[in-house]
């Protein structure tokens, strides 16, 4: 004896608790399937919770919800092996209501979400995994799980089962990876006493602050690298494509261990002890690795439609937005009870002129660029560090002849036109 | 038709519970919470007997509110009703003060509907004492039966049941009259993958909540730590055994100290009544 849902939205991250949510409180019958223990148990992010797109589905969360710390700095330090450039920026501004971002950690913060879901009228199950949709004439019904008996059924599946969608590749949405399209990432949580994190950053209480690392994070791989402030633990982490740990036969944990050296990082984390540690993918390959994201009785949301801008490094926004699109289209499915392809395309043309298609199509060449030319991240940021050092060493010679150096130590003329010739190729991916 | 109650417990999971060394107390926040896994082997003996006997089975704790989780996974397990007890007057509460209070609880479920069989886990993780169960029987004044790990019979109709007792070199069988309180062993059954249909009941499932006042003809200086006798005088976390030595050198090397290491200590690793392994 199967039961029937109005929808089933698999995985219980931002994109699917999002949907969830705003289905239930419409008054939809919702099963929300998760495979971990709890939601959160499973879900791993560097740990930036953008507001905006959080407020959109529960207005004035900030107020309840298990978050670590409202960012008010935002640091970028260009890496070299014994120096770097920083810059930032910190605003009091972002220090209060209705705040920019925050620091969170997944465990807890999914679990609270969706709870949240649950007291809308959604029906949580935990421990599960679903292993295929149930296609019948040539339309998602469905959803077989693992469990005896386990056959569900539903007007619309929404597939929110993130980075590696075994789903969306079973209906043949979505291909297999290719190496430079996805990147890993590692991390741990180290806890640090408060007032430690607070005096080494420069923070008051409930202030925190974000460093994104780039050239030697990653050994000059391409990828980035993080350190973010919780309430008393730091979330450090490095991620890279694929592709790159391939060609240069490097462990992921192995970089994570260099970083964690880095005469640059080692100062802030001294004394911590690490308490977690945690790995995931991410998708990386942008708008042209995008799979289809409406079917037949079914839409694929957040990771799973690789709704990643990793330039950003912003990924858990577009999934609440894209899971709140899809909650829209389901519920314009419902008013017309018509759950065909060209019903639930409205998804995917709310998704692409809103600002998650937008950025996708934006940045759609950026990371591919990167990849191909590598010498922004180890020829040009050491560069940078060079250049800087010549700049500010006091040492008698005048700025005039510092100068000179600095252009001398670019290289031939040759080198000189390539390196006009990539900041040209990067305004163009990037603007 | 048999009306079986499980009592269950929320415990952290002890198997990754950090000792705070300053107070060598649990540290509580450092492990999630489960059911006692015991308890969860109870719960499934529990709903075996009812798929071989037909009747329901009740599940019933005593928590703080989170511990609706623990009812929850006894619903997926395939309980039909959890009944919780929560208020600030059990808290503190040592196994005599525990076993009072969920004797007060079950005296209120039989006059739902009387209870026919009482089953416990052997004892928590947490607490590693297995009296509570025996604490409910000698208060109701039925038979406990402990380390049982097989139910051979239930005869609702003639009011017996037959079990196995765990003993150390094997077991024996016990008739005992009807209705009792087994507490089980972890070998009786194995806890199955729960269908589908249990995981959605359970997700649906809420439990019935009483408090001290719910209940009726209560000694209130039983309850809670008032009613607790115990006292904990001194904890400590076990020393690690320290020491061992670390070999070193090239993989040869490494064999050759082993072996060494090894005929130097060759008593330790003599057969008994024998002469002793040979090098």
């Amino acid at each position: 004896m199967s039961e029937k849902f109005d929808c089933i939205v698999v995985g219980a991250g931002p994109a699917g608790i999002s949907c969830a949510y705003e289905l239930a409180k419409a008054g939809v019958n919702v099963l929300l399937i998760e495979r971990g223990e709890y939601p959160g148990s499973k879900n791993v992010m560097g740990g930036v919770l953008y507001r905006k797109m959080m407020e959109d589905v529960i207005p004035d969360f900030w107020k309840e919800a298990p978050l670590e710390r409202p960012i008010v700095e935002q640091r970028f330090m260009m890496m070299d092996k014994e120096s770097a450039i920083t810059f930032g920026y910190k605003g009091m501004e972002w220090g209060k209501e209705p705040y920019n971002n925050f620091t969170v950690l997944r465990a807890k913060f999914d679990q609270w979400f969706a709870g949240k879901a649950v007291e809308q009228g959604a029906l949580l199950v935990n421990e599960t995994v679903v292993l295929e949709c149930i296609v019948e004439n040539g339309k998602v019904v469905g959803v077989r799980t693992d469990r005896p008996d386990g056959d569900l059924y539903a007007d619309v599946v929404v597939l929110a089962d993130g980075v590696n969608s075994l789903l969306a590749k079973s209906l043949g949405f979505h291909k297999e990876f290719r190496p430079d399209e996805v990147a890993l990432a590692t991390m741990e949580i180290i806890k640090l006493d408060k007032k430690i994190i607070e005096d080494r950053f420069n923070l008051e209480e409930n202030q925190g602050t974000t460093i994104e690392l780039f050239g030697d994070a990653t050994k000059g791989i391409l990828g980035t690298g993080f350190l973010y402030t919780n309430k008393d633990t730091l979330s450090l982490g490095v991620g890279s494509l694929l592709s790159g740990l391939i060609k240069h036969k490097i462990k992921p944990y192995e970089l994570l261990e260099y970083v964690k050296n880095h005469p640059m990082i080692r100062p802030y984390i001294a004394g911590g002890e690490p308490v977690e540690y945690l790995a995931h993918m991410i998708p990386e390959g942008g708008y042209k690795s995008m799979p289809k994201v409406a079917g037949n009785g079914v839409l694929v949301v957040g990771d799973a439609a690789q709704l990643v801008n990793a330039i950003h490094r912003e990924g858990s926004n577009l999934a609440m937005t894209s899971g709140q699109l899809a909650a829209e289209t389901v519920l314009l499915a419902k008013e017309r009870d018509d759950y065909s392809e060209s019903t639930l395309n409205h998804y995917k043309t709310r998704l692409m002129s809103s600002f998650v298609g937008q950025d996708m199509k934006k940045y759609k060449d950026s990371t591919h660029h990167f990849d191909k030319f590598p010498q922004y991240f180890d020829k040009y940021i050491p560069m940078m560090n060079k250049a800087a050092s010549q700049m500010f060493t006091v040492d008698g010679s005048s700025k005039w002849e510092k100068q000179k150096k600095i252009w001398r130590d670019v290289g031939s003329a040759g080198e000189k036109i390539k390196l006009a010739r990539d900041a040209y190729r990067a305004w163009k991916v990037m603007k | 038709m048999l009306h079986i109650v499980a009592c269950i417990k929320q415990v952290p999971d002890t198997k990754i519970i950090k000792m705070n060394p300053k107070t060598n107390t649990m540290d509580r926040a450092s492990a999630p919470a489960i059911l006692n896994p015991y308890d969860a082997h109870a719960v499934e003996e529990a709903v075996r007997l009812k798929k071989r006997y037909g009747g329901t089975v009740s599940v019933l704790t005593m928590g703080p509110p989170p511990a609706v989780k623990a009812i929850k996974k006894c619903i997926e397990i395939g309980a039909d009703a959890g009944y919780m007890i929560s208020d600030r007057a059990f808290a503190g509460a040592d196994t005599l003060a525990t076993s009072y209070a969920l004797t007060k609880a079950i005296e209120k479920i039989s006059k739902i509907k009387p209870v026919d069989l009482i089953i416990c886990g052997k004892m928590t993780i947490d607490g590693d004492t297995g009296q509570v169960g025996p604490g409910i029987a000698r208060r109701l004044d039925m038979p406990p039966l402990t380390s049982v790990n097989k139910v051979k019979e239930i005869n609702v109709k003639e009011g017996y049941a037959v079990v196995h007792r765990k003993l150390e070199d094997g077991y024996e069988v016990i008739q005992s009259t009807m209705p009792c309180l087994m507490s089980v062993e972890k070998e009786i059954n194995e806890v199955p993958y729960s269908s589908m249909s249990n995981m959605l009941k359970a997700a649906r499932y809420q439990p019935i909540i009483w408090a001290v006042a719910d209940l009726e003809d209560v000694d209130r200086p039983q309850l809670g730590l008032k009613g607790s006798p115990t006292i904990v005088s001194k904890v400590w976390a076990p020393t690690k055994p320290s020491g061992g030595t670390m070999l070193e050198g090239d993989a040869a090397q490494q064999s050759q100290q082993l072996l060494n290491i090894l005929l130097e200590k060759k008593e330790l690793f003599a057969v008994k009544g024998g002469s002793g392994v040979e090098f």
